[in-house]
């Protein structure tokens, strides 16, 4: 520890702490613009200069190192001098027009200019003037104002992971852009829309349609990926205006992905549900709460009395409220029926009864930064995970070790040390050989349940090398991602997993495919073994007489869209639960309710690490839609079942989480019940599908986004083949294809991936043009189309 | 090229840049001696420090005490750099010492390596004088060739290998953290200090950068010892120095004489004023030391301490001569013109305030003047000076206050008459700056 | 991209630094591209960027960066004066002028031929032998009389 005195205050400091740093303990504001607490130093801004005793001219806080006994002052004469200078320098080439800037009323140059600036410009000579850059479809740039910080530079760098953008040219001619004609394609680009200090680069979809002075600021969390970012929501006249980050260290630190930030643009587009709306002879009309649920109690009721309580079904997104979850299946349950789910891509039900809890990460979020090696399963890691990836991305450079077991890779714009690229039929082979592998390298017994089946797999090198890596770790870390547990076997990868984190003392983790991911196991939204409920899978494959769909779109939503489509078109009654119209329920649904999308209802989702959040709405409903955990309320007490009485949110989010609305730590496990698992010599020589869930296709608000559907992660999906595989075929890179699958086909362009397993076609799923295929796994063909 | 010194003496024959050359002239004797002798690295940075050699590049810095700071037995890698990018208006040495001796360079670069530890090092070139890189390039392949470089040099069980990396046409790289940058193949931006080179240089790792004229001074501390060369110079200021004259003179070009030596002697050496005109204002030491008038240094002997107490710098030892046809205003133009196209654009003092400056200063020249701009001039370079990264900032900013400071006159006269005090004919005879 | 040529003297850049750090070699790269191409399009930017594995915008950065590069065509001969203090005092400016009237362009300006560009130069290192001036970046001329260079000129007309 090193002692420090700032403007007189004495106070201790961990040893290679900055000045600037010490400042922000005690208080003290030194005004700058290119330091960033999450970036590296870049000390050029100057802005940040103080008196330093001894120094003989002012240092700049932000990248002096604390020396024991120093004795700063921040607002001494020479600092605020040296301050004025550099304001005086960075405003001679900065146009002075704040009121016509987007960044007017936020912007620090403005704010602190107002306290460091003189009166009168005494630079009288001719302004630069700089061009703009097309950023892409989310980030605005006015380069003129650049003040040159590369803030946004090293964040593309640093955080994002590719430098996307550059400080090109020099000296006064100096421009930040990206490399000609490249826009920024991060996932998390919109971040350096906040970290510009100025009005240089603003966001797009919001450009000059509010000031930052007209807007309430409103907490609410993001209902997307399985992180839970913590947001803040700008309102104007009851309408969002733009999302930004709320810090917080231990979720999203200062950051949200763009998907947490542009999904807003989604809420109200043309296809917005905001009547209820019924089936009458062939006919939608609008109606009124009242007529639609009397509608649907009578349905429901007729359906039961009829037909028995378990020919009624219940999906729901995986992105519903923790409370929607929860009445959800009170519901079902409530007219006696146990058909209930919300692991919509799950094709695999083999585990269940063997769980001991929720799947979780097996950790905190924050501890990432101190783990040391980290394998990762079957994941489309980065784009799935935007903000984990980051901070794996952190971690890794202070040496945490990252190995990965995968069908398919894209670019994690981090360091993978071991790469093991199988195809999806081998996957449980090639977890096997790494456990095996392990129990050599750690000397330990392999379980009984794999002493068997392993005994005749061979070990190879890559299989080798990773588990030498993992564990030669003090601190390991082991997730099975999306695709480990969409996947046909998952019940034995997740076994192997366990056996993999047992033999290498890590701790086992899921990362989770959505917002509630969690939460749907604690709120009991799946089907109960003992009592004969049914899954996702079994509620499709063996029709039901009446569904309720809460929050999807089956088509994009459904491991297997295809059967979905049949079997409800098929059903007696399907009820669909939605903040949106869409073509499926225009055609088989009887009733369509309109429900509350995040913005416009409260609610709580429980995210990867087990941490419940819950929020607000933050504008008021629009046109006739209601909350959701209402609706069903309602529905419930209509359907004259008990314990549906609540008069508030957090009555029934404590009927899940208890009166300290947390989640119990106890009731997070990812462990599973050992049972003998046979490891199969699975090979095929058919070609097999391997579906990625496009970042901005993955839930039925992001897809609605415009300006999200214009990124590069948006791209119409292609058909992506090994080289190898694509002249085995003989088939060309570039070409248009018909892939088919048992159920039915896509036309698409073939793409050459080499990051691809070979003898496997890569083709995102939860988008329209592949919906056809049906299951987002198994065999498939390709042809020249 | 005149030398009563160490570096550029006994270059009369045709092929003096070739190691045969060199090692008749007595070269690679000092690591000859220091390999078969064995002696102990911390008594060559003694020896370093004994002959009070200064750095050579500008800031004039105890060559010795800067090997000291070089954690020797620091695990991993360990990086040397010369400094060759001489970019600085006025300065030419560095050129012909690697024309003509670029195996004193390597050899010292050498011997450096041994005393610090270092497994690599790289000389960086300016690149506008790529026919000096090609024959470093050369040398290097030579010195190999003999043994004298890459593993176990000289049979010894020390390895030290050496390359050439070229710049490109960018001042800024002569800084020296610039200048690493570059080596790492990026643009050249200053990185701010601390942390210093020696504990976070190239690639992250310790590594020390002298001036290439530096490093050829070292294989004759060896040979001779540190005394021999302190001896040539003065106390404080030991050995030998080139200086590049340039300008209004008789005879420009490089001229190594011992440090101390009166500058009336340089001039004369020099041919003295050509037009046998009056001497007007010396730039003593490259174009970013302040300038001084003829007269202050006509009194001034040409070493560190000398220059410093007249109030100007030795810098990089580039003397540029100016006679009673300069005007001063339109020097001073070109100079700020300078600082503001090589600015690197990384800190804000130095990317707006070089501008400035060169603005104000074109305006003057151009007859568009005002009142109060010689005090805008004072007030931007004080604005500028003391709060960049590097010390371009400075050296922008002295040559204004300076200017400014001792030709006041020619500026006022500039700002309130619109035209130059030194009439447009004149200047033309003289110094061809001004061309109707 | 590059010829073969040009890749092998890349390569042999490559190998002065240590193994991962291909891209201290993206100066040398540029220059070898240069001489070969004429001058730096975006293509050859990018390939010289995914040959030595950076970012385009990284050795985009460098490129503009440093002025001998060309980021726009230039004529066959690239004629550079330098024109800073110690050899304006010696003459340079008055070379330049000369060289203008000579080839009828201004500096950073082309003869219609496409044969001479003329660019205004910083300090060579070469300040005791004003004027000076560099041809294509790598042959230096000293003491560039007006005779001096009207010979040049012929010379590099043929
Ligand atoms: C803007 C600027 C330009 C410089 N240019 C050079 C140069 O061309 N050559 C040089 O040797 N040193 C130059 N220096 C000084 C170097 O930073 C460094 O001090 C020097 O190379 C150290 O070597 P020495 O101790 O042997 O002098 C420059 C410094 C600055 C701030
Ligand atoms: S002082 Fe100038 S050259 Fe030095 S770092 Fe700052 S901007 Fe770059
Ligand atoms: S904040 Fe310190 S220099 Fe910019």
């Amino acid at each position: 520890m090193l002692d420090i005195e700032i403007d007189g205050k004495q106070l201790q400091v961990p040893d290679g702490s900055t000045v600037m740093e010490a400042a922000t303990k005690v208080g003290a504001y030194v005004p700058h613009f290119c330091y960033h607490k999450k970036l590296s130093i870049a000390a050029n801004c100057r802005m940040c200069l103080v008196q330093v005793e001894k120094a003989p001219k002012p240092l700049p806080a932000c990248a002096t190192p604390v020396t024991n006994g120093m004795k700063v002052w921040t607002h001494s004469e020479q600092a605020v001098k040296a301050q004025k200078g550099v304001m005086e320098f960075l405003l001679i080439n900065h146009p002075l027009d704040c009121p016509v800037c987007d960044q007017g009323g936020e912007c620090q140059l403005q704010d602190l200019s107002v306290g460091y600036g003189g009166v009168q410009s005494r630079y009288e000579e001719e302004k630069r003037v700089v061009t703009n850059k097309n950023l892409g479809p989310l980030v605005s740039s006015d380069m003129t104002r650049c003040i040159n910080c590369t803030r946004c530079v090293r964040f593309t760098t640093e955080i994002a992971g590719l430098m996307e953008l550059g400080q090109a040219f020099r000296g006064e001619h100096a421009e930040i852009m990206p490399f000609v004609e490249k826009t920024v394609d991060t996932e998390l680009s919109g971040n350096i829309i906040d970290l510009c200090p100025v009005g240089a680069l603003t966001s797009k979809p919001f450009r000059f349609s509010a000031r930052a002075w007209e807007m309430s600021r409103r907490k609410s969390i993001s209902p997307h990926d399985s992180l839970g970012s913590n947001l803040v929501v700008q309102v104007k006249h009851d309408a969002v205006k733009r999302v930004l980050p709320l810090d917080n260290d231990a979720v999203n630190e200062c950051w949200i992905s763009d998907k947490d930030r542009f999904s807003y643009e989604g809420l109200n587009g043309p296809d917005r549900l905001t009547r209820p709306m019924v089936k009458q002879g062939g006919q939608w009309i609008e109606t009124d709460w009242q007529v639609a649920m009397d509608y649907l109690v009578q349905g429901l009721k007729s359906i039961k009395s009829e037909h028995g309580a378990d020919s009624i079904g219940a999906l729901a997104s995986p992105h519903s409220t923790l409370e929607e979850l929860y009445l959800l299946q009170a519901l079902v349950r409530g007219l006696g029926s146990d058909n209930i789910d919300f692991r919509l891509r799950q094709s695999d039900f083999s585990m269940d009864g063997l769980g001991r809890g929720a799947p979780w990460l097996g950790m905190a979020v924050a501890d990432i930064a101190s783990l040391d090696r980290l394998l990762i399963i079957g994941s489309f890691f980065r784009k799935d995970h935007p903000l984990i990836a980051q901070r794996v991305r952190q971690a890794v450079k202070k040496g945490l070790k990252v190995s990965a077991v995968n069908s398919a890779f894209d670019d994690w714009q981090l360091a993978i040390q071991n790469r093991v690229t199988v195809s999806p039929v081998e996957m449980v082979r090639a977890l096997g050989r790494i456990a095996k592998a392990l129990a050599i390298e750690t000397g330990k017994a392999l379980s009984e349940s794999f002493a068997e089946s392993l005994a005749g797999i061979e070990i190879d090198e890559g299989s080798k090398s990773l588990a030498v890596s993992i564990a030669s770790g003090r601190r390991v870390a082991v997730w099975l991602g999306n695709q480990a547990v969409q996947h046909a076997e998952a019940a034995k990868l997740h076994a192997l997993a366990q056996e993999i984190s047992r033999l290498s003392g890590a701790s086992l983790g899921v990362l989770g495919e959505a917002a509630n991911s969690v939460g749907g196991y604690l709120a009991g939204a799946l089907p109960n073994v003992s009592a004969n409920g049914l899954n996702v899978a079994q509620m499709l494959a063996a029709p039901l007489r009446a569904y309720l769909l809460l929050g999807l779109e089956p088509e994009l939503d459904l491991a297997d869209p295809v059967s979905a489509r049949k079997v409800f078109q098929g059903s007696e009654m399907v009820a669909v639960f939605s903040a949106f119209k869409f073509e499926g329920a225009l055609e088989y649904a009887d009733v369509m309710l309109p429900i509350a999308p995040f913005t416009e209802t409260a609610g709580t989702f429980v995210n990867c690490e087990g941490r419940a959040q819950s929020f607000h709405p933050v504008v008021k409903s629009t046109g006739d839609s209601r909350p959701a955990w209402k609706v069903l309320r309602v529905l419930g007490e209509g359907l004259g079942l008990e314990k549906f009485g609540y008069e508030m949110i957090d009555e029934v989010r404590a009927s899940v989480l208890g009166a300290n609305m947390a989640v119990d730590p106890v009731n997070l496990d990812c462990g599973i019940a050992e049972v003998p698992v046979n490891i199969d010599r699975n090979t095929s020589n058919v070609l097999q599908r391997i579906a990625d869930i496009p970042i901005h296709f993955a839930d039925p608000l992001v897809r609605r986004s415009p300006p999200l559907q214009a990124t590069s992660d948006a791209e119409v999906p292609r058909a992506r083949v090994h080289a190898n595989t694509i002249a085995m075929l003989g088939l060309g890179n570039g070409i248009e294809v018909r892939v088919k699958s048992a159920r039915g086909e896509a036309k698409v362009r073939l793409s050459e991936d080499n990051d691809v397993a070979e003898g496997c076609v890569r083709l995102a799923g939860a988008h329209p043009l592949t919906a056809g295929l049906g299951s987002l796994h198994g065999e498939v063909s390709l042809e020249r189309a | 090229m005149t030398s009563q010194g160490i570096i550029l003496s006994g270059l009369d024959g045709d092929r003096t840049w070739r190691l045969a050359d060199y090692v008749k002239r007595g070269g690679y004797e000092a690591l000859r001696k220091i390999i078969a002798e064995q002696i102990p690295a911390d008594q060559i940075i003694g020896e370093v420090k004994k002959s009070a050699l200064r750095g050579r590049g500008g800031a004039g810095f105890p060559t010795g005490l800067k090997w000291s700071f070089m954690p020797r037995a620091f695990p991993g890698a360990k990086y040397l750099a010369c400094n060759s990018d001489e970019g600085e208006p006025g300065t030419f040495k560095d050129r012909d010492i690697l024309r003509y001796n670029p195996h004193t360079v390597i050899e010292g670069m050498i011997i450096a390596g041994y005393a610090m530890g270092c497994e690599r090092g790289y000389n960086y070139i300016h690149g506008e004088i790529f026919e000096v890189y090609d024959r470093f390039e050369e040398a290097l392949a030579e010195a190999r060739e003999a043994g004298l470089l890459g593993k176990n040099i000289l049979g010894s069980d020390f390895s030290f290998d050496l390359f050439a990396h070229h710049g490109y046409g960018a001042y800024i790289c002569g800084e020296e953290t610039a200048l690493l940058e570059s080596i790492e193949g990026k643009k050249g931006q200053p990185r701010f200090k601390p942390p210093f080179p020696a504990s976070f240089g190239l690639y992250g790792k310790p590594t020390t950068i002298n001036n290439t004229e530096t490093f050829a001074s070292i294989p004759y501390i060896i040979r001779e010892g540190g005394e021999a060369f302190l001896a040539l110079g003065k106390p404080n200021n030991g050995g030998t120095k080139l200086f590049s004259v340039s300008g209004h003179v008789n005879k420009p070009g490089n001229y190594e004489i011992p440090l101390g030596t009166p500058f009336s002697v340089l001039l004369e050496m020099a041919g003295g004023m050509r037009g046998g005109r009056k001497l007007k204002a010396v730039i003593p030491g490259g174009s970013s030391a302040p300038v001084l008038p003829g007269d202050v240094m006509m009194d001034c002997t040409m070493d560190y301490d000398s220059i410093s107490k007249a109030g100007s710098m030795l810098g990089s030892g580039a003397v540029i001569v100016m006679d009673e046809t300069t005007c001063m205003v339109k020097a001073l133009e070109r100079l700020s013109y300078f600082y503001f196209e090589e600015s690197c654009g990384q800190c804000t003092p130095c990317r707006e305030g070089t501008g400035w400056l060169y603005r104000v200063v074109h305006r003057i020249e151009n007859g568009l003047g005002r009142p109060d701009d010689m005090d805008l001039l004072n007030s931007v370079t004080s604005n500028i000076m003391g709060r960049t990264i590097c010390a371009l900032g400075d050296a922008a900013s002295m040559p204004v206050q300076s200017f400014v400071k001792h030709f006041g006159d020619e500026f006022a006269f500039h700002i309130e008459q619109k035209k130059c005090l030194v009439p447009p004919q004149v200047q033309y005879d003289g110094s061809k700056i001004y061309v109707a | 991209m590059l010829s073969p040529e040009s890749l092998k003297k890349i390569d042999r850049e490559v190998a002065k630094y240590p193994a991962d750090q291909k891209q201290s070699a993206s100066m040398s790269a540029l220059r070898i591209a240069q001489e070969e191409k004429g001058w730096l399009a975006n293509e050859t930017i990018e390939f010289v960027a995914d040959y030595l594995e950076m970012p385009a915008i990284a050795v985009f950065e460098v490129a503009s960066f440093y002025n001998m590069y060309d980021l726009a065509p230039v004529g066959t001969q690239k004629i550079t004066v330098c024109t800073n203090l110690p050899c304006a005092l010696s003459g340079g400016v008055h070379a330049a002028d000369y060289i203008k009237k000579r080839l009828g362009i201004d500096f950073n300006e082309t003869t219609p031929d496409g044969r001479f560009t003329l660019k205004e130069g910083e300090c060579m290192g070469a300040c005791g032998d004003a004027p000076v001036l560099l041809v294509n970046n790598h042959q230096m001329c000293s003491w560039m009389t007006e005779e001096k260079i009207d010979q040049l000129l012929a010379d590099l007309q043929k």
